[in-house]
């Protein structure tokens, strides 16, 4: 089916003071003051529910308390010891579903305590500092390990493995360490490049060899691997983004939107970057939000994002959603995508998607018969990652769905080999999530290899 | 509508608020300004004798104790009595008087404590129309140092000697201003009442040292490098204040003189306070060196609105009316059993009065119930402390619930008794009376 509009996608919508303001910084940083006076408004609570409430289990009222007290490099080093990718967390975290949501202070006030704003207040000051690395190596174990990915759980496992005198040599696929902090995340969640300040940080403690980009693709590397090292930590993350399996998938302007987040990112100029004029994004995660929300930062004057279920199921929190329609993008549900529609001009570029109304009866989804086309000039596709590396399934480890099947301690079905983060089965896909499993998987690959005490235990 | 009109030692003014001696006094432009805002008197910054003034030091004169956002609790000086000539403070204190007839101009005065520096000065302050004169007895800070101020408030004997003196040379009521840096201020207040006072002021400022530098290792407030201890005042010397205020109106050779409460008032119910556990008017600093004069006007209209609700109409009603509650601990009832109860529509879980129930107190507060976060008052263990009450971040969230006579208390066993029992006669006192 063809459309009679012709296709708008561009570059440079806007000036250059435009695409520097709508890329600031979404959360500024608490002033000293205000640090103060919101660490003030914590109760020191009893057995705190926001520190059960976070994977990493960072202390809460502890840190809270020492910015309190002026005394923030102890409250870095609180959040720090449990979770090296503090800094990251803290802009990234859905607080909202974590810490903050059990706040005592959503009882009393309706308003918790912005945790997730004192974290990072405390960890850019550390980070700032003249001694930015608190922490020094335990003597040298002579203990080699091989880290592969170096996303927020390879990072996580590498630091903690140094910390306890291991030698770790870090392995990434693409030429800048990060995973999805560096490819993978909104412009304006990190700016100042962050992801690769706090990789220095975590770099600084010594001890760590990085090799990228290097890439697994064989069997044959990993048995390599598993020769040279003592021991190895998996953390792959997950290759490719699910298909829509529609027809015009293949059309000029349908793109990933994990991808053009990577753009985004990426981009020295965002000049460069090109956005249609009316964007449709497919799907109602984390990603499908950042990429709507850009894309509207970028220029666009319409854009649609559009989910098959209802709000509920949607696993964008509410905060997002609500980031999302303050910045004029405009949520549909119960749409599922059916066709992407070609110009009518054959010129091979996408102009419309058409997509079915969903409903659900009896406990099942189904078609209402109703249609809705949406213009698109470019269509953004954010359905899920899939486990994707195909070397896991020939190298033999138990699988689920793609994903590697672990113990609570992250040890896969091989022998010496551990894993965290996305690449492993069962997680909620967060990014605090991952850093708890690889600090995790550290401390027990620390255990196994040397029977020892733990140095760091939370 | 209640009136605040008040009469203290035979002097009207318009209200019971009164700006203490201190800076906010020490010249005509700030009292113009201070009765433009409505405060009903003043008490004139503490003039010296006649010749060269005293002299301040150029650096810091003020500290303070601040919150985490930053309101001030507590407030530190060393600036001295005036270090303007007492020629132009005498004129100006004529001018102001003369301008305002409806307030309450009174004169601090400190002098050295040889009755010719007394005679001296009484009658030209009598001379400028003031309404009274306040006797510095309490400054603890610089003049001390030179026999002055709190030095002759410490000593019972010189402060009855200079009342006399004041007595004997001037009409004008006197005023004996105490200090806080003694043991026992009942001591100081008979002194001043057999001397012939016709009131006392308290508390004047309480030796302090507001802090160190951590970084330079120096005391804080510091003059080039080397500070000297100042005066405490400001909120968190109010419990101190009515102590004192408290031990005066309830001692039976004081009880009666007039007391002006002064110590941490900044806002109608410290008034309250005060005037309540016996004092008849209040005078303040603290809180109009934070606020400006204007606070004034809200301490008057809350004070007024308490009245009205309470269905006094007239300040002298609410004096002392809460010193028969105060009393010896000997004579506390020990039959009377409270119990902690916290309120769980209110409470938000925050497990404060767990933790310090458990640490420090009597194991009387669960953590949990049925597996999940819960704090509940276990009678069987609770004394009706009140430390959970105190740490509880939820106002009303736990209160003390009082048993009543008949009831059992679980911690004990026994049957809560309808009669008073006190230590005078428990058997566990060697020295109780026969029953």
């Amino acid at each position: 089916m063809k459309s009679p509009t012709a296709p708008d996608l561009q570059t440079g919508r806007l000036t250059p003071a435009q695409y520097a303001a709508n890329f600031s910084d979404a959360t500024p940083a608490l002033t000293d003051a205000q640090a103060r006076i919101e660490a003030e408004r914590c109760l020191y609570c009893y057995d705190a529910p926001c520190a059960s409430a976070c994977p990493t289990a960072i202390d809460v009222p502890s840190f809270i308390r020492r910015i309190g007290d002026g005394n923030l490099r102890g409250a870095a080093r609180t959040i720090l010891e449990v979770n090296p990718l503090g800094g990251m967390c803290a802009r990234v975290c859905p607080t909202e579903n974590l810490c903050e949501a059990v706040c005592v202070r959503n009882t009393q006030e309706q308003r918790p305590v912005a945790i997730g704003r004192l974290q990072r207040h405390a960890v850019d000051h550390l980070m700032a500092s003249p001694q930015a690395q608190p922490f020094t190596r335990l003597p040298d174990s002579g203990k080699r390990i091989a880290v592969v990915g170096a996303g927020p759980a390879g990072l996580a496992c590498a630091h903690t493995l140094a910390r306890n005198g291991h030698a770790v040599t870090l392995f990434d696929a693409h030429p800048k360490l990060g995973g999805l902090n560096e490819y993978g995340l909104a412009r304006y969640k990190t700016p100042d490049d962050f992801a690769q300040r706090e990789i220095a940080w975590l770099l600084s403690i010594g001890g760590i060899t990085v090799q990228a980009p290097w890439k697994l693709e064989s069997r044959a590397q990993l048995d390599a691997l598993q020769a040279d090292y003592d021991a190895i930590f998996l953390g792959l993350g997950l290759a490719s983004t699910a298909q829509l399996g529609i027809a015009g998938e293949h059309l000029n302007g349908v793109q990933d939107a994990v991808e053009f987040i990577a753009q985004v990112r990426q981009a020295t100029d965002l000049a460069t970057v090109p956005v249609g004029r009316r964007v449709v994004v497919i799907g109602g995660g984390m990603t499908a939000i950042d990429a709507a929300v850009q894309a509207r930062l970028l220029g666009a004057s319409e854009v649609h994002c559009v989910y098959r279920r209802g709000p509920q199921a949607m696993s964008a929190s509410r905060a997002e959603q609500e980031w999302a329609l303050t910045h004029g993008v405009v949520l549909h549900h119960h749409l599922a995508p059916a066709e992407i529609q070609e110009a009518a001009d054959f010129s091979g570029k996408a102009c419309a998607v058409r997509f079915t109304e969903q409903t659900e009866r009896d406990g099942g989804w189904s078609a209402t018969g109703r249609s809705v086309t949406l213009a698109a000039d470019m269509v953004l596709k954010a359905i899920g990652q899939t486990a994707g590396n195909p070397v896991l399934q020939s190298a033999g480890f138990a699988l689920e769905r793609g994903r590697l099947v672990t113990d609570s301690d992250g040890q896969t079905s091989r022998r010496g080999i551990w894993a965290g983060g996305d690449c492993r089965a069962g997680g909620l896909d967060l990014t605090v999530e991952a850093v708890a499993q690889g600090r995790a998987a550290a401390l027990h690959m620390h255990a196994t290899l040397l029977a020892s005490p733990l140095i760091a235990s939370a | 509508m209640a009136t605040l009109h008040t009469t203290f030692a035979g002097i009207h003014s318009p209200n019971p608020f009164w700006l203490a001696s201190a800076p906010p006094t020490d010249k005509a432009y700030n009292v113009h300004r201070a009765f433009e805002a409505g405060w009903g008197g003043v008490v004139w910054k503490t003039l010296g004798e006649a010749g060269p003034p005293v002299v301040n030091v150029n650096g810091p004169r003020y500290g303070a104790l601040l919150s985490p956002d930053r309101r001030l609790l507590g407030f530190n000086n060393i600036e001295l009595i005036t270090d303007r000539d007492l020629e132009i403070n005498l004129a100006e204190i004529t001018e102001v008087k003369r301008r305002w007839p409806d307030r309450a101009v009174v004169v601090s005065i400190m002098v050295p404590c040889e009755e010719s520096a007394w005679r001296a000065i009484l009658p030209r302050v009598e001379a400028t129309g003031a309404d009274g004169i306040e006797l510095n007895f309490g400054c603890p800070h610089g003049m001390s140092e030179r026999g002055m101020g709190a030095a002759v408030g410490q000593v019972p004997e010189y402060i009855q000697m200079v009342t006399a003196w004041c007595k004997h040379y001037s009409r004008l009521p006197v005023i004996v201003k105490l200090t806080p840096n003694i043991t026992d201020i009942r001591q100081p207040a008979r002194a001043a009442k057999n001397g012939g006072a016709d009131a006392v002021s308290l508390i004047n400022t309480i030796n302090s040292i507001m802090g160190v530098d951590p970084y330079s290792l120096t005391m804080q407030p510091s003059t080039a490098g080397k500070g000297s201890h100042g005066g405490y005042c400001g909120p968190a010397v109010k419990p101190i204040a009515l102590n004192m205020v408290a031990e005066i109106g309830r001692d039976a050779v004081t009880a009666g003189l007039p007391i002006s409460g002064i110590g941490g008032i900044a806002n109608w119910r410290d008034a309250v306070d005060f005037l309540a556990l016996g004092a008849g008017n209040v005078q303040v600093c603290t809180a109009a060196m934070v606020y400006g004069f204007k606070i004034v006007q809200e301490m008057a209209s809350g004070l007024s609105d308490y009245m009205d609700e309470m269905g006094f109409t007239a300040v002298s009603q609410i004096v002392g009316k809460a010193l028969p509650t105060v009393s010896d601990w000997k004579h506390l009832n020990l039959s009377h059993i409270s119990k902690a109860v916290i309120n769980q529509d209110s409470c938000i879980q925050c497990g404060r009065c767990h933790i310090a129930c458990e640490d420090t107190s009597h194991q009387a507060i669960t953590r949990e119930k049925n597996g999940k976060r819960y704090f509940e008052v276990k009678e069987e263990e609770c004394v009706g402390c009140n430390l959970c009450v105190n740490v509880c971040p939820v106002p009303e969230c736990i209160t003390l619930r009082d048993l009543a006579p008949g009831e059992t208390d679980l911690r004990t066993g026994h049957s809560v008794a309808a009669t008073h029992a006190d230590w005078t006669t428990h058997p566990n006192n060697p020295a109780r009376s026969p029953a």
